[in-house]
């Protein structure tokens, strides 16, 4: 059994003490085992009173009534009778009507009768805890409750669980067998793109021979493409920094609507839809329809200016 | 006679085979629930373990949504960034064995690659098409990731950490760009370097910081070198860790788990 701490221990015995009207001491002696635990004295009767349901209830709930009204204490009667009535509350109330509810009388020293057969009629009698103030009890002090009520609980769960149940599954090997398969598609493209496409190498690095065009990398020839229409100071650093990096990063702060639906940010969209058609424009553009001088050529007629596939097109010679 | 004979031996590889994956070195190697220890079942408590009792569970958790399994809502773009840029580290080092960043030695390394160095233009061809590939799919996932408007809370931050990621992959590229010098990368870094040149009030001093001298030269070229091939890497696996992370902690495919 595990260890109650004593503060709890206590603060159940000073409760129960008070619901009995007896010392804290003795309440704690019993819950401790020191004293034996006269029948009468284990749970705090009111506090069972609703379900004194029978032939589960181990503890005796007992009601001193009787033995308040007869002064002849039969324990174990009254807890037999109890165990055998199906609705110890109707019953109270339809059998016994002054026999009423139970008190907070403690007699500690009644020993446990030995058992004898029935008395039933005495034990429905003493059995008696009524939720309902029946009748006042004769003998009872003033103001001595012998119930209370100490909560009303709704009927639901104590816990509620918020999470909508989702459809999950196992990311082994669900998710990891379509991203190995993933991982070996690509290996395979790569390869085999290596195995095929001759990556170039032109001449040897000359600084007195600039090509004519000289092209940057293909992810900066959108770039490259707008230096050629506008101010440098502009398209070069003002566009790129200000719109490419800023303005990527404040996305999420910008965009404050919190759908991911598209048809409730179809502005969003679109906007990113114009500005990524515009850079794929600009960067295709660049690539393949500027040639000499940087100058508009068409890529069927004039050729291709774009040495990073030079060595896998050949529309020229 | 044969058969039984082959019905031995396959009852002897069995049997050894049982023995590799059961003894205490194998065991020591692989941890619960890895589907190389022996007698492996697939029960839902292993499957569970293949990823929580691994490096694997710095990654992905143990179950996803079955709608982010789908191979056409994610397209694992951000996964193959990954792979890709394990492949190209791979390549790198690779070719690295090969070249020597001086003016004199680097287009003569390279040239020598597929010349003298075993199956050494096929690795600069992956290495090549892989960083177009790589920057091609960073790109990629950033629009699948904006179309589905995965960057809105709690994953703003992810967002930002990953549009770093993106210029650290472009400027991956750019300096590597550099280092076959030949004309196409001598022009190319001019054209692109002259860019920065324009930035307003400072443009000269960025572009030599950027350069080590006033035009491309030789110093650009160890310049190019050491940030290709330690500096962004050291950076950008830097960024990468926070970004998983965050992937985890914040959700990732297919929204917070």
């Amino acid at each position: 059994m595990t260890e109650i701490p004593e503060s709890l221990l206590r603060r159940s015995a000073e409760a129960k003490a008070k619901a009995l009207g007896i010392p804290v001491e003795q309440v704690l002696a019993e819950m401790r085992g020191e004293v034996p635990t006269a029948p009468a004295a284990s749970p705090p009767v009111q506090d069972v009173s609703r379900e004194v349901p029978a032939a589960e209830q181990p503890e005796p709930v007992v009601s001193r009534e009787s033995e308040v009204a007869s002064s002849e204490p039969e324990p174990e009667e009254s807890r037999k009778a109890e165990a055998g009535s199906a609705e110890p509350e109707v019953e109270a109330e339809q059998e016994a009507p002054t026999a009423a509810v139970a008190t907070a009388v403690m007699e500690p020293e009644v020993a446990p009768a030995p058992p004898s057969g029935n008395g039933s009629g005495n034990g429905k009698q003493a059995a008696v805890v009524s939720p309902r103030p029946v009748a006042p009890p004769t003998g009872l002090p003033e103001g001595v409750r012998t119930q209370r009520l100490l909560t009303v609980v709704k009927a639901r769960a104590i816990q509620q669980v918020k999470a909508e149940p989702t459809d999950k599954v196992n990311t082994w090997p669900h998710l990891m067998i379509a991203e190995l398969t993933a991982l070996m598609a690509v290996t395979a493209l790569l390869l085999v793109m290596s195995a095929v496409l001759q990556a170039p190498l032109l001449d040897p690095a000359n600084p007195n021979a600039t090509p004519n065009p000289s092209k940057a990398p293909w992810y900066f020839l959108g770039l490259q493409e707008l230096l050629s229409y506008f101010d440098p100071q502009i398209a070069g650093v003002t566009v790129p920094t200000l719109v490419g990096m800023i303005g990527f990063m404040a996305v999420p702060f910008v965009d404050r609507n919190p759908s991911t639906r598209p048809s409730d940010r179809k502005f969003a969209i679109m906007l990113y839809t114009f500005f990524m058609a515009g850079a794929a424009t600009l960067t295709i553009f660049g690539v393949l329809f500027r040639g000499r001088g940087f100058n508009f050529a068409y890529p069927w007629q004039d050729g291709i200016f774009f040495d990073d596939i030079k060595d896998w097109v050949f529309f020229e010679e | 006679m044969a058969d039984g004979l082959r019905g031995r031996a396959i009852e002897k590889a069995r049997e050894l085979n049982d023995r590799l994956r059961g003894s205490q070195v194998m065991e020591s190697i692989l941890r619960p629930g890895s589907p190389f220890k022996k007698g492996y079942a697939d029960t839902p408590r292993n499957r569970s373990y293949v990823v929580m009792n691994n490096v694997l569970y710095h990654l992905h958790p143990v179950k996803v949504k079955r709608h982010g399994v789908k191979l056409s809502y994610t397209l694992c773009l951000g996964g193959l960034s990954f792979f890709l840029f394990i492949l190209l580290t791979i390549t790198g080092i690779f070719l690295m064995f090969y070249y020597t960043p001086t003016e004199n030695r680097a287009y003569v390394d390279i040239q020598a690659l597929s010349t003298s160095v075993a199956f050494g233009s096929l690795v600069r061809n992956m290495h090549r098409w892989g960083a177009h590939l790589m920057v091609l799919s960073v790109f990629l996932h950033m629009s699948r990731v904006f179309y589905h408007g995965a960057y809105k809370p709690p994953r703003e931050f992810n967002w930002v950490v990953g549009v770093v990621l993106l210029l650290l992959t472009l400027l991956l590229s750019f300096s590597g760009y550099l280092l076959p010098w030949d004309q196409l990368a001598y022009w190319a870094v001019t054209v692109g370097s002259n860019m920065a040149g324009f930035v307003p009030v400072m443009g000269a001093q960025v572009k030599f910081l950027l350069l080590a001298s006033v035009e491309v030269s030789a110093a650009t070229l160890l310049r190019f070198y050491v940030l290709h091939v330690l500096f962004f890497p050291f950076v950008i696996v830097i960024f990468m860790a926070v970004h998983f992370w965050r992937v985890r902690k914040d959700g990732g495919v297919s929204g917070p788990l």
